[in-house]
Formats: structure tokens, C-alpha cells, sequence
């Protein structure tokens, strides 16, 4: 489906990421938004409350991050496409609902301003270091999709690409930036609404009393919508395809293998690497959101001097693109992981890695982006 | 004799509740209300957090949501403001409203919002075994005061009331048609509406309060919940341990999802 003209302001702008994002959420078609102010956060929930009652949008400030979480999932369950956002104090508080939306399968989107953590760290300066808490901070065993944008542009973009795979995969999508793309201003060109393509809800083209909350060894089944005669039941408890609670083992593994196989089959669609110069590289240097921007001064000096350094932005960082990776590290010597934290997805590259070849971690404890100095030095330890 | 079976999962039978816990009771009460005002299956919702209360959800044949606990009415707001034409329920805890819910429930009598909200007060933290609650009598043993509890409890009508419910009122499980036409009268009501209703918890409560039959304490509920009018005009001293019960506030104030409907409609106008 095309995006709705309405909700388009199709031209050149200039916008910071978070604007950005809240127009990238209303292109995708977001209907219902519930956050809580959090620095630097908290411009995407402003533009949305002036931005929504225009476009019949609802925008509610409500009293905490655990309701801003509860809310988009009752919202979206009600029909809506609904999103919260927040920086790192609220991504703690609503890890317990992120997983009871990841549980029940509803489509929805969070963002996360990353500021400086851990507790109140730093408000008003870059992070990256809530990556593996978007990955693993909700308790039991699940799989997460979450993109990373580097640029109000691309945040505008992955928003939308954010509502499209959480409707696809009928589960939250994170979308993980930082301080930094949220509050720089660049050029965001909106395109036309034609040139927009949304993934819409599927619902179950099944009658009531036909129809359950899951199907029968399906891997993501339709949705139902809510009150209109499906008199479903659904919960956090585990469950079986009928959404009713059954408490052993057995079920347990039905469904929580489902809920990973959802993304663990799909990992190929939901990749989305931007290579450059890897063919002949013998170091690459892998980072993503900001820092995927901040490394190529050192990569082109690297280059200058005649070092093969390749990149990878991971526009996806989970899941983790495992099979790319794993190539890599038989064909170079080293791969670099650049940062805003001391080694969070590193970890996952160098598993990846598997000694195969040499790995680095190029990080820092956050408060501003890296200094391209600094990655440069990693490049020439590398080579060594 | 009313069906009731024609609104209940049969399938999810047994239910997890105990015998002699007035939770059953509840939901009979709720159905029959629901039967009454007619509301056809499809425009009731049912959200629930988490507890023995909260497991109601999964025995009414209606649409039944249950979430995490203390969330049921921030999950409730979107559902809600997504479908403004659908009767809201809130099912709940004293817990899971007023302890970890406890500021969801606030803020939602704050705006104002059209959901209906029973609470199960039974006193206590029946389905992890029997903890101390913030409804938990001052003196009364929990598993988390083996001494007395020595907190004073909340008035979870008080509470709505002050924070803002355009309609709140308590009952009881003794008085189960009373209950009834409470919950018919609070669903009836535009606006965000309470029901606390007593209800008895024999077995995490009971046992360790000298109530330990289900009868001794629905005899404790019919000597000590005294309706509103004769409450009234009851000496301070009669009043001294009593429970008052029925309608304690029904008022008309302006409802949030029609507020914002409003705000929308005024930006259309404008354009
Ligand atoms: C975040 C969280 N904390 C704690 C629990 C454990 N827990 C489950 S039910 C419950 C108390 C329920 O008490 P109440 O709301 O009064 O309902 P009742 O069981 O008495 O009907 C608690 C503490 C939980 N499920 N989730
Ligand atoms: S523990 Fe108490 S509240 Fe829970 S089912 Fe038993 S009697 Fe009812």
C-alpha cells in the first residue's frame, strides 16, 4: 500500500532526527503515540502532539514509561499503528512491556534516543550503549529487530521501514539512534506519498468462532482485530495458538520457538548491511547510527596511505547479520567494531568472528562521538 | 434460571480459583450486569494485570486481554482511545491497582478516561500466597507480616474520588445483587468509573485472620458492609468498624478520548 497523502509533507527540509521521526512515523501511517518527556528524546513526542490532531492522530502524554509501553500495545491491539519514545531511564521502565508486546505479537514501534548511561548519566550527550539491553533487557528467551539510523534522513526512512517489519513480523521493532542524530539538522527530503510503500496489518480473512489469536502451525499469523465480534483471549502467560494460558514445558517450547524462529528464519530479509570497499579489504571497519559516519575521515585517511580498509554500516544491528560476518573473518585480517560504548555489539562480532581473524573494539563510555583520531589508530594497530 | 453458561469459556474450566474465594462471585455479577444492559458481546472489552482477580479474563466469552501486572489500565487507555465506542473493563487487584498499578489508576481518574474498573479487594496478595497489600488492614497478618501489619491500608474508593473518577462505588460479594446493579451503573457511566468490590480471599487472607471459612467471612461482609443511606445516619460510634457500600460518587465532567475527539474536530474546522 501507498502512504496517505495526508500524512506526507512530501518536499525538502530541514529537521533534526527526532522531527524527522515523528514525520516518519506519521508517513508510515502511526495513528495512537503514548509517551513520557525524556531527554533527548523528547522533540519527536513534542512535533507528534502538535503534528497528530491535524491528521486524527492521538497523542497522550501519559504518566510514566511503563503506561507510555502498555498504551501502544492497547492501541495497537485497538487497530492502530502506535509508537512510544524514549531515551535510556524510560528504556528500562518499559523492558517489562516490550516483552509482553514480543509475547502477545503486536506490531508496534520504540525508539530509543540513546544519551550517555548507565541511571541518569548523561541527558544531553550521545550513547550508544543500550545496544545489548535492546537485544536482551526484557527477561526470557526472544529475538529482537532493531534498526539504527545515521542521520535524520535515514531516520525518517528507517521509521517507516521500522513500522513496515513490525507489521510484517507482527512484533515491536526498536529503532535504535542517539542524541547526536536526534538533535543534528540536515536536509530530510520527503518523498512523495506514491513513492512510500507501507506494509498494512493482515488480519484473518477467517469468521468469528473460526479464528484464534495464532494459527495452528503458522509462523505469524494474521491478527484479530479487537471488538468486533472475535471474542479472543490473549496474554502474557504462555500460551497455545488459541491464546489461552497453558502452563508446562511443552508449551513453552512451542511457543517460544516460534516467537524466535519469526526472526531467526527471516534474518536474511531483515539484514540490511551498505558495504563499501570490503572486496579487497584486509581490515574492516563494522559500526552503525552515527558512528558509521564518524569513522569514514579514518577510513579515507587509512585508504590515503595505501591501507585496504573497507566498511560496514549495519543499518540492522539485531538481529546481527552472523552469516556476513562469519564470511569476513576468513577472507581479512581484523575486524574493527566501532562504538559508543566499551564493546556491546563488538562482543557479538568477535563471537561471530570465531578467531578467524583478528577483532577490535574501537569504544569509548559515551558522552560525544568518536574522535576519527581514534579510529585511525585502531586501522594502523590492526595492520601492524 | 440464568444461563450464565452462555457467557463463560467452558473449555477453561476447572477455574484456578479456590473454593470459598469470592472472585467467582464477581464475575457472575458481571455477567448478569452485561446480560442486563444488553451490551451486545462484541462492544464489551475485558483488560485485566495480573493475579487471581486478573485471571477472570481468561473465563468470560467476551474479548479478553490480559496483560502484565499493574498495567491493565495504561494497556486500557490505548484500547480505548484506538475503538472510543467500545465498553472498556478493567479488571484488577487491590495490588495491581493500587500498589504497582497504583499510579496508572490515579492518572486515569485524573483524565477522566471512559473505562470501568472492578477492583477485587480481598486484603491481600492472594495469587503469590498471601503478601501484605496496601489494603491490608493495620494489625492483619500477611505472609509478609508474620507480626500485624503495621500500615495503615489505602481507601481505594477514597483514592478514585479524590484523584478525579466521575463515578465510584463499593460492594460486596455478600451482596451480590447489589453488585450487580453497581457494575451495571458503572459501566452505564461515561466516564472513568470504579467498582471496589470486597471480596473474600479464604485462603492467603482468611486462614491467617481467624476467618478461615469461606462462611465466616461473607457473615463478616454481611454484619459490616452497611449501605450508603444508612451509614449516613449512623452515630460516629456505630460507625466504628463498618464498611460503607453502594454509589459514593456519581458525577458528570468531561470525558478525555470526547475531550480529544474535540480537539481533533476544532483542527479540522480550522484546517
Ligand atoms: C512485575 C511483577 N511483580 C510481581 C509479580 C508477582 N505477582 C503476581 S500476582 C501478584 C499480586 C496480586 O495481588 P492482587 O492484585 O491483590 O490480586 P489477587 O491475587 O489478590 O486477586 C504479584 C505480586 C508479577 N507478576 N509481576
Ligand atoms: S488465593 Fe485467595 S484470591 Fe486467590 S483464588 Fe484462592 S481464595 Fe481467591
Amino acid at each position: 500500500m501507498k502512504a496517505d497523502p495526508q500524512n506526507v509533507l512530501t518536499g525538502a527540509h530541514y529537521l533534526d532526527g527526532n522531527y524527522a521521526i515523528a514525520e516518519g512515523a506519521i508517513a508510515a501511517g502511526c495513528k495512537f503515540f503514548a509517551g513520557y518527556p525524556i531527554t533527548p528524546s523528547t522533540e519527536i513526542a513534542e512535533r507528534v502532539s502538535r503534528r497528530f490532531p491535524l491528521i486524527g492522530g492521538i497523542f497522550v502524554q501519559m504518566e510514566d514509561e511503563l503506561a507510555s509501553m502498555a498504551a501502544i500495545l492497547g492501541a495497537s491491539w485497538g487497530g492502530k499503528k502506535s509508537m512510544s519514545c524514549t531515551s535510556g531511564p524510560g528504556f528500562s521502565l518499559m523492558m517489562e512491556n516490550f516483552g509482553l508486546g514480543i509475547m502477545l505479537e503486536t506490531p508496534c514501534v520504540l525508539v530509543n534516543v540513546q544519551r550517555g548511561g548507565p541511571s541518569t548519566g548523561l541527558p544531553t550527550l550521545p550513547g550508544q550503549a543500550d545496544m545489548m539491553q535492546a537485544r536482551w533487557g526484557s527477561h526470557g528467551d526472544y529475538e529482537v529487530i532493531a534498526l539504527a539510523p545515521d542521520s535524520p534522513q535515514e531516520g525518517f526512512e528507517l521509521t517507516i521501514h521500522a513500522f513496515n517489519l513490525s507489521e510484517k513480523y507482527r512484533m515491536p521493532v526498536l529503532l535504535m539512534t542517539d542524541e547526536c542524530v536526534g538533535h543534528m539538522t540536515e536536509k530530510v527530503i520527503i518523498p512523495p506519498p506514491e513513492e512510500i510503500e507501507l506494509i498494512e496489518r493482515r488480519y484473518t480473512d477467517k469468521k468469528p468462532g473460526e479464528a484464534w489469536p495464532y494459527q495452528e502451525n503458522e509462523l505469524i499469523s494474521p491478527m484479530l482485530p479487537v471488538g468486533e465480534g472475535y471474542k479472543f483471549h490473549i496474554t502474557g502467560l504462555t500460551h497455545d495458538y488459541r491464546g489461552y494460558p497453558v502452563i508446562n514445558a511443552e508449551a513453552q517450547a512451542e511457543n517460544v520457538d516460534r516467537l524466535m524462529a519469526k526472526v531467526k528464519e527471516n534474518v536474511d530479509d531483515l539484514t540490511w548491511l551498505e558495504e563499501k570497499d570490503v572486496e579487497d579489504a584486509e581490515v574492516v571497519v563494522v559500526s552503525y547510527g552515527i558512528s558509521s559516519r564518524v569513522v569514514q575521515p579514518a577510513i579515507a585517511k587509512a585508504r590515503e596511505e595505501g591501507i585496504k580498509v573497507g566498511q560496514i554500516k549495519m543499518v540492522t544491528v539485531w538481529p546481527f547479520p552472523e552469516k556476513r560476518i562469519r564470511e569476513l573473518a576468513g577472507k581479512v585480517k581484523a575486524l574493527i567494531m566501532v562504538e559508543m560504548n566499551y564493546g556491546q555489539v563488538y562482543l557479538e562480532m568477535d563471537r561471530c568472528a570465531a578467531g578467524r581473524c583478528e577483532t577490535y573494539i574501537c569504544g569509548h563510555a559515551g558522552g560525544t562521538v568518536h574522535d576519527p583520531g581514534s579510529v585511525y589508530s585502531t586501522i594502523k594497530d590492526a595492520v601492524k | 434460571m440464568f444461563d450464565y453458561l452462555t457467557y463463560v469459556r467452558e473449555g477453561n474450566f476447572p477455574h484456578i480459583w479456590c473454593s470459598g474465594c469470592g472472585h467467582g462471585i464477581v464475575l457472575k455479577s458481571f455477567i448478569r450486569a452485561i446480560d442486563k444492559l444488553g451490551i451486545h458481546r462484541d462492544e464489551a472489552v475485558m483488560v485485566s494485570g495480573i493475579g487471581c482477580s486478573s485471571r477472570t479474563a481468561g473465563y468470560v466469552d467476551i474479548n479478553t486481554l490480559h496483560t502484565t501486572h499493574g498495567r491493565a489500565i495504561a494497556f486500557a487507555t490505548g484500547v480505548k482511545f484506538a475503538n472510543p465506542k467500545l465498553h472498556v473493563i478493567v479488571v484488577t487487584g487491590d495490588g495491581d491497582a493500587t500498589a504497582i498499578g497504583g499510579n496508572h489508576y490515579i492518572h486515569a481518574a485524573r483524565r477522566n478516561i471512559d473505562l470501568t474498573v472492578l477492583i477485587y479487594n480481598n486484603y491481600i496478595y492472594g495469587m503469590t500466597g498471601g503478601q501484605v497489600s496496601p489494603t491490608t488492614p493495620r494489625g492483619a497478618r500477611a505472609s509478609t507480616s508474620p507480626f500485624g501489619n503495621i500500615e495503615p491500608p489505602f481507601n481505594i474508593s477514597g483514592l478514585a474520588s479524590a484523584a478525579g473518577a466521575s463515578f465510584v462505588a463499593r460492594g460486596d460479594v455478600y451482596h451480590a445483587q447489589k453488585l450487580e446493579k453497581l457494575i451495571t451503573q458503572a459501566i452505564q457511566k461515561k466516564g472513568f468509573s470504579v467498582v471496589e468490590v470486597l471480596s473474600p480471599c479464604p485462603t492467603a487472607y482468611g486462614r491467617r485472620n481467624r476467618m478461615a471459612s469461606p462462611v465466616t467471612l461473607m457473615e463478616w461482609l454481611r454484619d459490616n458492609c452497611i449501605p450508603v443511606k444508612k451509614y449516613e445516619k449512623m452515630s460516629e460510634e456505630e460507625r466504628s468498624g463498618k464498611i460503607r457500600t453502594g454509589v459514593l460518587i456519581d458525577i458528570e465532567k468531561p470525558e478525555f478520548t470526547e475531550e480529544y475527539r474535540k480537539l481533533v474536530d476544532s483542527m479540522q474546522v480550522r484546517g
